[in-house]
């Protein structure tokens, strides 16, 4: 039998207007496994960042829940870390130091001072942000201060790692760099992790399964993919991958055919 | 440290450069331009309004005599300094008299007492800048006090800053001269000792300067809380950040620019109320010398008056550029255009 690790089961949420409460997910259900990592596509304004607020413990599901590790969920807390869209660095402290802020906290009491250092310096490297770790923000590129981003979530070991569009305000380049140092790193730790996306290539290319959204209001999965392939996965041997290619036209259609975007059909 | 502190400098004299390049004589033609333009118009702007003053000034005739031009106001700013040289000898002399007269006594008594009287002449021009400086600094700093952490924790809490919102509103426009009378009632009925280590004209003037320099801190500072990026309280709320942590590590930082919009307002308003508390209260400054001098009447008066209104703007120009450089000093952001 399957170990279930965290359990979104049911989980509606409606959003009070003024003309009356809104729905913006119906029944969600989902079961993720520890490591596995899922991908969540649909069009922009279906929900899938309302469903990772969720997990996180950001938004409070309406009726349903979410149960991690046999506990449910019902606020933020560091076993759930996000790496944000844009990127949420403090942009008045060095990498470092955003790293930091994460490890002091998470680590206070368990790890002594040098161990954070060498923690905090082993997860930069990680990410390949060693040599400019006592950089600001603003003085590193929108790349690198992603990369910050994600080993701050990686720094505080993290139960479940939420990604909400993690490489979406980045260069073509830049991101097929960031998703092969994601996979190289996914590789060594193993996290359990959702992401959402809506880059076809960067899902078939990262998940192990892919859950397609249906357009929103009252939006649900609409289908599950799983994607079957070897790991390690080099992107270009598998751009003529007849299977990579299948799962790619899956997706496609989903997204192209059976869930067109409202004004597109209209 | 001391980088920091000389960035600041750097840019609190940062308009003198191209002139330092003249005499380095590094200076190229672009530069000379743009020093025209930085030194030269205003150069221009002072010496017309200086040619204005000297025309328009003898035309206007006063029961006490024309309004003196800036030559005769000049000329009573070199009185007031030399008034004030000649307090500053008389004081010297004073206390030399005081241990000559207390060593003599000491020589046929060897246990006599020996009390040392201090001086109690008149306060000059100088002293009384220093005491409105005192008194404005010390009303601004607990008006500070105050305001930035009810900024923050109403900043932090929409119920809160619901609830203190229309107090603010209702008493942010009260003129000081209304809250003085009241000042002065609640301090003389309040503030009762034998040996007054504060003159109660000073507190009343300092209280009327809180009061009324309490608002743009207090208001500025709280929406500058209330609007920290929404994704900064996320990263906050999922590593768990304790209030403390929160309010140091991410409100404070983010919302140092506001903070200081609103100190700056808030020393300025201290400044322009504190000359009228003066007046009324009687605190020894720089709004009891003019309410003296108009009181005095004589043929010098306007000018004098005009020398203090000419040092109260100095004085006040001169705070807001020091908040300035503070302001740089403090933020993070040290390529941010703050002016």
């Amino acid at each position: 039998m399957e170990k279930k690790y965290l359990e979104l089961s049911d989980v509606s949420i409606e959003f009070p207007t003024p003309k009356g409460p809104f729905k913006a997910l119906e029944k969600i259900n989902l079961k993720i496994k520890e490591s596995e990592f899922v991908s969540l596509i649909g069009h922009s304004g279906c929900g899938k960042s309302t469903v990772l607020n969720i997990v996180a413990g950001l938004y409070q599901a309406t009726r349903g829940g979410v149960i991690l590790k046999g506990k449910e969920v019902n606020e933020p807390g560091p076993e759930r870390a996000v790496v944000f869209q844009n990127h949420s660095l403090l942009p008045w402290l060095t990498a470092y130091q955003n790293v930091e802020l994460a490890v002091k906290k998470v680590f206070k009491g368990k790890k002594t001072r040098l161990e954070m250092k060498e923690w905090i310096e082993y997860n930069l490297k990680l990410v390949h942000m060693d040599h400019a770790m006592h950089k600001r923000p603003d003085e590193i590129s929108g790349g690198m201060k992603q990369r910050v981003g994600i080993a701050r979530a990686l720094a505080i070991e993290p139960e479940v790692l939420l990604m909400d569009e993690p490489f979406g305000a980045l260069d073509a380049l830049t991101r097929a760099h960031l998703q092969d140092s994601l996979m190289e790193i996914q590789m060594e730790l193993k996290n359990t992790v959702i992401m959402i996306t809506h880059d076809v290539d960067e899902a078939v290319l990262l998940s192990d399964r892919i859950v397609m959204m249906t357009n929103g209001p009252a939006a649900t999965i609409g289908e599950i993919l799983d994607i079957n392939l070897e790991r390690p996965r080099a992107r270009l041997e598998l751009a003529d991958d007849a299977t990579y290619n299948h799962y790619r036209a899956e997706v496609l259609r989903f997204l192209y055919e059976r869930q067109r975007k409202p004004e597109e059909a209209a | 440290m001391t980088a920091m502190a000389m960035n600041s400098l750097k840019s609190f004299f940062s308009w003198s450069f191209p002139i330092i390049n003249v005499f380095r004589g590094k200076s190229s033609a672009i530069e000379l331009l743009g020093l025209g333009k930085v030194i030269g118009l205003p150069v221009v702007g002072i010496l017309l309004f200086l040619l204005l003053w000297a025309g328009l000034a003898p035309k206007v005739v006063t029961s006490l005599g024309a309004v003196p031009g800036p030559v005769q106001v000049w000329g009573q700013f070199e009185r007031l300094v030399e008034e004030h040289n000649q307090e500053r000898v008389k004081e010297v002399e004073f206390y030399e008299r005081q241990e000559i007269r207390n060593a003599k006594k000491l020589e046929s008594n060897p246990g006599a007492e020996i009390k040392v009287r201090p001086y109690t002449g008149a306060p000059t021009f100088f002293d009384q800048i220093w005491t409105s400086l005192v008194t404005v600094l010390s009303g601004f700093i607990i008006a500070s006090l105050i305001a930035i952490p009810l900024g923050i924790i109403s900043g932090l809490s929409k119920p809160i800053y619901s609830a203190i919102n229309p107090l603010i509103q209702i008493f942010k426009p009260v003129s000081p001269l209304a809250w003085l009378p009241i000042v002065t009632m609640v301090v003389s009925a309040v503030y009762v000792t034998d040996d007054p280590t504060f003159e109660k004209s000073y507190i009343t003037s300092m209280i009327t300067v809180m009061l009324c320099c309490l608002w743009p801190t207090l208001l500025n500072t709280a929406v500058g809380v209330a609007n920290i990026s929404q994704d900064l309280k996320n990263v906050s709320k999922v590593l768990r950040l304790g209030f403390f942590t929160h309010v140091f590590k991410i409100v404070l930082p983010s919302s140092i620019p506001l903070m200081f919009t609103g100190l700056r307002l808030s020393l300025g308003i201290a400044w322009m109320v504190l000359i009228a508390a003066e007046m009324l209260a009687q605190n020894p400054g720089l709004g009891k010398f003019v309410w003296d001098e108009f009181q005095n009447g004589s043929s010098n008066s306007i000018g004098r008056i005009l020398v203090a209104v000419l040092t109260i703007g100095v004085i006040g120009f001169m705070l807001d550029r020091v908040m300035l450089m503070l302001q740089k000093w403090v933020s993070w952001d040290k390529g941010a255009d703050i002016r």
